[in-house]
């Protein structure tokens, strides 16, 4: 079963995105911050992450820059989900190295949509 | 609704679009009829069909078969036609048009533009290979309404998201408050044409690649052999006919055969 790191300070987002990865058949892991979702991937290093991007402790962002140099990091596909919708925040996203880009508010077939277009489903 | 009422608009539209309503279906009359009932300030569908009767207006008739042939659209539907359609068709079509250096393609229910663009989008990510070429994509539809908004090229948030990647979005997209715009390097290359597919194609000129994706589902067996008749009048002889991952040409018409390892994808027979 693939993997998915939830990252969300917001709980009922988490929550959401968790039914709708599952209901996808992946197995879940959730971090409420870019630090704690450093931790989950240094435990174990997912299939996909979901990433929201303002958060405390450490945003999106600078999570994604971080994963991205970090043995194996280049591997995860990363989607921001995110109320950022303006242009020059995606491009920022895809310079760090994010693979899609969603933006909220999103729905299951947004996130099934875009699953299917970097090829994890 | 009474079945008399439901069979006066089933057998309109069967006659202006060759769309088949089945009895099943009588849900969707009430649905999507029912937003024009209220903007002609009649309280049901049923006043609305009233109306029509006694009014025999041409207009209303026209309304009522746009409110149900519209159909919801994405970008790279299904997406393995349009990688298809990179990867194979069209270098075959740029070796085969080599002298020429000229094609068109047709799409042939283009709804509210998304198809139509998301070739246009493919064609200019090959720009590189295509410098010196002429290509002219022609999107038709039968609804007005949504060739209008074909033709502005403004998505929300929420269309763009199903199914554009995110890369092709801020390359071919303008954002305009919360709105998405094609850019007009990417519009300037569709042109949309108000077009009934019951009607005889030879107007249209003839086509390199026709995707009629999605439309023959809604007919019934003999529209679908009429249709198809037309369509091999229009496809060039070595030209390709894309089809619906749901439609098939087996057993309704002969004078197109799928291409062997290409799904949805026929020829002409000779």
């Amino acid at each position: 079963m693939k993997s998915c790191l939830i990252v969300d300070d917001s709980k009922v987002i988490r929550m959401v995105a968790r039914k709708i990865m599952q209901e996808l058949s992946f197995e879940t892991i959730e971090a409420a911050d870019g630090q704690q979702a450093i931790d989950e991937c240094v435990k174990r290093m997912p299939e996909a992450v979901l990433l929201d991007w303002n958060m405390p402790v450490k945003n999106g962002i600078e999570f994604l820059r971080e994963l991205r140099g970090m043995p194996g990091g280049d591997a995860p596909v990363v989607i921001f989900c995110t109320t950022e919708n303006d242009i020059a925040h995606i491009h920022e996203a895809i310079e760090a190295g994010a693979n899609e880009y969603i933006m909220k508010p999103f729905d299951s077939e947004i996130i099934q949509a875009k699953f299917v277009q970097v090829g994890l489903l | 609704m009474t079945p008399d009422e439901f069979n006066y608009i089933s057998t309109l539209l069967k006659n202006t679009s060759g769309l088949v309503l089945s009895n099943d279906k009588a849900y969707l009359l009430e649905s999507r009829l029912m937003p024009l009932a209220r903007s002609n300030d009649l309280t049901s569908v049923e006043d609305l069909v009233r109306k029509m009767r006694a009014t025999n207006d041409p207009k209303l008739a026209t309304s009522v078969m746009e409110a149900m042939t519209t159909n919801e659209s994405f970008f790279f539907r299904d997406q393995k036609p349009f990688d298809l359609f990179r990867t194979e068709l069209l270098p075959q079509l740029m070796l085969d048009r080599a002298v020429q250096k000229s094609f068109r393609i047709w799409s042939a229910a283009a709804s509210s533009g998304q198809e139509p663009y998301t070739l246009s989008i493919i064609l200019k990510e090959e720009a590189a290979k295509l410098a010196g070429w002429r290509y002219e994509i022609i999107g038709t539809d039968i609804s007005h309404d949504i060739l209008a908004k074909a033709r502005a090229g403004m998505y929300s948030q929420f269309e763009v998201q199903r199914g554009m990647p995110i890369q092709l979005l801020v390359k071919y997209f303008d954002k305009i408050d919360d709105q998405w715009q094609v850019k007009k390097e990417i519009r300037d290359h569709v042109i949309y044409k108000y077009f009934n597919l019951l009607e005889s194609m030879l107007s249209l000129g003839k086509f390199d690649i026709i995707f009629c994706r999605n439309v023959l589902i809604y007919f019934d067996p003999p529209t679908k052999t009429k249709v198809l008749s037309e369509i091999a009048r229009v496809l060039q002889p070595d030209g390709r006919l894309i089809l619906g991952g749901a439609e098939t040409v087996l057993g309704i018409s002969d004078r197109f055969a799928p291409v062997q390892g290409k799904r949805g994808v026929y020829q002409l027979t000779s």
